[in-house]
């Protein structure tokens, strides 16, 4: 079994193989991890965690090599964490995030960790939230966790991140997708990426126009919409002003309890789930409303109750 | 067989040195992710430093390079021996692609687990991962 806690105090101390251990322990969800939370949120310096999601193919993972290049010119030390999905039949998976990001493979303020999503039971938001307090306590500032935003969960990890920025591209679609709930709506800063194709400004334009006059009951300001065109760079050191200037709005009385409240729910749901899958009778209690014996809420009663046989 | 292995096994699959194309590799990893690996893929044109910086931070359980040029024994074995210093000693490092005979031996002696020559099968390379990737906790 490895030493978590020795683990902690290597990565703490910037030895960058302990981190990447520390890393796998909470991928795996190593015996003993648990007991390492709080020392290892508890290690944190307080680094900006920053989700960046938005379609496959808009450009994230070149956004984030140039966002990397802007923060290393400006003396920052970048931690990243890439999600990538499993795929469902055989828990395989291709992480491809690194082809954009070798060229500060060898950079020693870098450090950049693939994950694959590894199924819902796997709690992969729980554990992109704690890879990223890890590479927090290692002294990384800002972090990013880059996700595709294409389902639910993806959605879930940009939301426990302190600043959510989208990222889309000029053919997104008509007005009626910018319109649509969802994925625009997590958005604290909006990106349309790929500022160089035709339709750039006037995507950028409809996705304003449409977002600004949003209000009734979400009760927020519509979020800014930047330009960028990831592969040349345009627009990218503006992407990070806007990025560090939302770490104190992040901060704020107004924002910072709907964050906590996004995070504790989060773990809720995790420890709820984590405990309900360890009860001895969550087979029999799966087979029971499979069986049409139970009903899904009365099932879920019995597992979150005593772990209790008789 | 690797029955006690709850987790995924972590592959990077790299291309070391200036081959122009990487089909193969792309073959290979997503042969392998059908196979159940999670394959971390670098893309073309790497150092031997940029594959071990790699490697560490993803805290792979295998290196498998893929190499045409024929500079083989100029980059494969200095990966093995910047992993070690690394502290990586349990890191399965593997290659494949244009390999002469001659050289199969000189790069086992290296360090190299195995090399795998044209008309190798995925499920060959998958099950040779399975069987000598370090086990974990």
């Amino acid at each position: 079994m490895a030493d978590l806690p020795g683990l902690l105090r290597g990565a703490v101390a910037d030895e960058r193989l302990a981190l990447a251990r520390l890393l796998t322990a909470i991928e795996n969800d190593a015996p003993g991890l648990r007991e390492l939370l709080p020392q290892l949120f508890a290690a944190g310096r307080g680094g900006h965690l920053v989700g960046i999601t938005g379609p496959p193919g808009s450009g994230k993972s070149t956004l984030v090599n140039a966002l990397t290049d802007e923060w290393r010119r400006r003396g920052q030390r970048v931690g990243i964490v890439a999600v990538d999905p499993s795929s469902p039949y055989t828990g395989g998976a291709i992480m491809g995030d690194r082809i954009r990001m070798m060229a500060h493979a060898a950079d020693r303020d870098v450090f950049m960790r693939s994950m694959a999503s590894r199924g819902e039971l796997g709690g992969i938001a729980a554990a992109t939230w704690m890879a990223a307090a890890a590479l927090d306590a290692a002294g990384y500032d800002p972090i990013l966790i880059e996700t595709v935003g294409a389902g639910q969960s993806e959605i879930e990890i940009a939301r426990l991140a302190e600043t959510t920025v989208v990222v889309e591209v000029p053919e997104m679609g008509d007005e009626v997708q910018a319109i649509k709930a969802g994925l625009l709506e997590v958005a604290d800063l909006l990106v349309v990426n790929k500022g160089d194709r035709p339709g750039a400004d006037l995507a950028a334009r409809h996705l304003r126009a449409m977002l600004s006059t949003a209000g009734g009951r979400i009760g927020r300001k519509p979020p800014p919409i930047m330009l960028t065109t990831a592969t040349s760079g345009e627009g990218v050191a503006a992407l990070a002003d806007a990025i560090e200037a939302h770490r104190s709005v992040a901060r704020s009385p107004q924002e910072a309890p709907a964050r906590a409240r996004n995070q504790v729910r989060r773990a809720l749901a995790e420890l709820a789930l984590r405990r309900a899958s360890q009860h001895r009778a969550w087979d029999s209690t799966l087979q029971s409303v499979s069986d049409g014996e139970l009903d899904p809420f009365m099932a879920a009663e019995r597992l979150l109750g005593e772990d209790d046989m008789a | 067989m690797d029955d006690d292995r709850s987790t995924p096994i972590r592959v990077l699959i790299a291309k070391p040195g200036l081959d122009g194309h990487d089909r193969g590799a792309k073959v290979l990893a997503r042969g392998l992710r059908d196979e159940g690996f999670e394959v971390i893929y670098t893309g073309l044109r790497q150092t031997p430093e940029m594959i071990v910086d790699a490697a560490e931070q993803e805290d792979v359980d295998v290196i498998g390079m893929s190499i045409l040029s024929g500079a083989h024994m100029a980059l494969l074995p200095r990966v093995v021996e910047l992993s070690r210093s690394r502290g990586m000693d349990d890191v399965l490092i593997a290659a494949g692609g244009i390999i002469p005979d001659a050289d199969v031996a000189k790069l086992k002696a290296a360090g190299i687990g195995e090399i795998f020559g044209p008309g190798t099968s995925i499920g060959q390379i998958a099950g040779y991962f399975r069987e000598h990737a370090r086990r974990r906790a």
